[in-house]
């Protein structure tokens, strides 16, 4: 099987929506449910976050969803368990965005083997440094078909910027301004001369730019630097309180591909 | 040097800059930059008059003779309690802002717990008038309310951490998301020991004054210039740090680290995180803490609040793990008991968290000709509502 990611990129380029959501959360059983709505909706992709209890990179919105999900219960083999045969039913390209201790406690090489059988197809860990990923890790992520996706910031040099790019496969995440998850206070019009930097690099991979965005005129704008957007922190708002699930998340997709 | 930092900023197994690459520039900046500006000439200069005249270093090293009758041995107590501020805190966040300074950062944050390190920090930015914001556990503003002053009269912004359990642990978050999105401007003064590479070693370096001067004011004493134990409390570990720090390599000196085990190590109210703790990553680095079986990081429990930590230094951890250093912990009882014997006896009322480190006199059996040097971090002012609820003194 190839994987998703890449084969998504392959076939488009232009505008790729990808939907970060906290899995067992706002009910511990919704994981599976949200899934198959995002994809019914239009989402191109989606991030699924493990909740953490202390979550560095994080503001307040995706903070509070990782509480009450780890409140509700969830965990990484309630969640695998949850995913059991996801595939018969979801074709979206799924990444997992999590942080690296949980996932230490589980054992990294278990948790990319079942990942790699559940069919997930990236991982995303802020705070698994690059070291330790390229020394130590690499080799299990590859054998199980999984892309680990970096992140670079306004602050990352071009040096740095290379040497990311050569480690990844999937798609490079440009995170939109210094900050963390759903920051009110950071425009990410601000910051277009960094958004040229990253496209006129000449990478080798696709980018994603996330962090902030939140509508169709975020998304749309970012679009402009990249290959699409990830949006978090909005779309777990618009899924808070929901008492129509699906119908919330089709309307929230809707609106923000315009 | 056998159980200093290696390259990589790892101590054996333990260590590392687990941070999002938000932070790598911060963090790469200061790990090029410490060694070389800690070394220049004008900055240890600026360090050591510093600390003579504005902390009142050298601190005395004190034989306290009626505690030393009632254990039939020799202690000596390192009296960093006497320190500016009332600590040993202050060693390391006057050497942070001066190296701060130098990088040509404008604004300090911190984190703290009980408010030591939060006050110690609003003191030395008081010192270079730079702009101070300290996050605090909501809960721990409520529980320590004059040191939440104490940092406002001298111009600090204290903001509270309402996250997770409102306590030390989240503070700490508070504090590096608060860096994630001020990079450029900010320099963030860790309290202890912890945090990412090089944190653990640059801090370790600032409190290491503790150890030097011990070594040449005890060989003034005794004629020698090496311990047989040194004993010290640790929450993230700084204040053992120090006192440890010029001991390391001479393995004749034994290393004694004594934990909080709140209402004791097998109720789920403890702190004790070599005896609870597993491998993990806390707070941007692979150490020993205190976790659930998924990795989820568990709340501590300590009656001192710069205890009440679910973490250890990673220097610790590779203390505890290759047995350089002896770990004991202390309960609340046996730590408050401690406080008030040392009151009694020597006229010296501890901080909670130092009592912890007296409180192995009770556990350990030393010989009469031993010379046993405690680190008496801090003194015990701020403790007092906690004293007086007890209250059976
Ligand atoms: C007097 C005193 N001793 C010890 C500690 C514990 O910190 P560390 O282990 O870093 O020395 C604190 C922390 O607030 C303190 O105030």
């Amino acid at each position: 099987m190839n994987n998703r990611i890449i084969e998504l990129f392959k076939k488009k380029d232009k505008e790729v929506l990808n939907i970060y959501f906290t899995a067992g959360f706002p009910a511990i059983e919704d994981t599976t449910r949200i899934l198959k709505a995002l994809e019914k909706s239009g989402a191109d992709m989606v991030e699924l976050g493990i909740p953490y209890s202390d979550p560095l990179a994080d503001g307040p919105t995706i903070q509070e969803s990782g509480a009450q999900a780890l409140d509700n219960g969830m965990t990484i083999k309630k969640l695998f368990e949850q995913l059991e045969g996801i595939r018969e039913e979801v074709s979206l390209p799924i990444m997992f965005m999590g942080y690296i201790n949980p996932i230490m406690q589980y054992g990294i090489e278990n948790f990319c083997k079942k990942a790699g059988e559940l069919g997930i197809d990236g991982l995303i860990l802020p705070d698994l440094p690059f070291h330790e990923y390229n020394t130590m890790y690499k080799k299990v992520f590859e054998e199980n078909n999984i892309s680990n996706i970096f992140l670079v910031t306004p602050q990352t040099s071009e040096e740095r910027l290379k040497v990311i790019d050569e480690s990844s496969e999937g798609f490079i995440y440009v995170v939109s301004t210094n900050s963390t998850t759903g920051n009110a206070d950071k425009k990410i019009d601000d910051n277009t001369a960094y958004f040229e930097r990253i496209q006129n690099a000449n990478l080798s991979n696709p980018t994603l730019i996330g962090f902030n965005i939140k509508d169709n005129e975020t998304f749309t704008n970012a679009s402009k630097y990249s290959n699409g957007a990830i949006i978090g922190s909005a779309f777990i708002k618009a899924i808070e309180n929901s008492t129509d699930l699906e119908g919330d998340i089709d309307k929230f997709v809707k609106s923000v591909k315009g | 040097m056998k159980y200093s930092v290696d390259e990589h900023g790892y101590y054996g197994q333990f260590g590392g800059a687990y941070i999002p690459e938000m932070l790598h520039p911060n963090v790469e900046e200061l790990k090029n930059a410490y060694l070389e500006i800690m070394n220049e000439p004008g900055f240890k200069a600026e360090f050591e008059d510093l600390l003579r005249d504005y902390v009142g270093r050298p601190t005395p090293l004190y034989f306290a003779k009626r505690l030393s009758e009632k254990y039939n041995t020799k202690i000596y107590l390192k009296r960093e309690d006497l320190n500016h501020t009332g600590a040993h805190k202050i060693n390391n966040t006057l050497g942070q802002i001066l190296l701060a300074k130098r990088l040509g950062k404008k604004r300090i944050i911190a984190e703290t717990g009980a408010g030591q390190h939060g006050v110690a920090t609003a003191t030395v930015c008081a010192l270079m008038g730079m702009d101070c914001i300290v996050y605090m556990g909501a809960i721990d503003m409520e529980r320590q309310k004059p040191n939440v002053e104490r940092m406002r009269i001298m111009g600090a912004e204290v903001r509270p951490a309402t996250s997770g359990s409102k306590t030390l642990k989240d503070a700490t978050n508070e504090a590096i998301r608060d860096w994630i999105n001020n990079p450029v401007d900010t320099h963030y003064i860790i309290g202890s020991v912890v945090g990412p590479h090089p944190y653990p070693d640059m801090v370790a370096r600032f409190q290491a004054i503790i150890s030097e001067e011990i070594k040449w004011q005890l060989k003034g004493l005794t004629g020698r210039e090496n311990p047989d134990h040194v004993i010290a409390c640790v929450g993230g570990g700084s204040n053992a740090a120090g006192a440890f720090y010029h001991f390391l390599d001479n393995e004749d000196v034994n290393l004694i680290a004594v934990e909080a085990a709140g209402l004791g190590v097998n109720t789920d109210k403890s702190a004790a995180t070599t005896y609870l703790g597993t491998p993990g990553v806390l707070h941007a680095s692979r150490s020993l803490l205190m976790q659930t079986e998924d990795g989820q990081v568990v709340e501590p429990y300590s009656i001192s609040a710069g205890l009440d930590y679910p973490g250890i230094g990673p220097m610790h951890a590779h203390l505890f793990e290759s047995g350089r250093g002896s770990f004991f912990s202390a309960t609340d009882d046996e730590a408050y008991e401690a406080g008030i014997r040392v009151s009694r006896l020597e006229g010296i009322i501890p901080a909670l968290e130092t009592a912890h480190a007296f409180a192995v006199l009770e556990q350990i059996e030393f010989k009469p000709d031993d010379i046993v040097v405690i680190n008496l971090s801090g003194r015990g002012d701020k403790d007092l509502q906690t004293y007086i609820d007890r209250g059976d003194y």
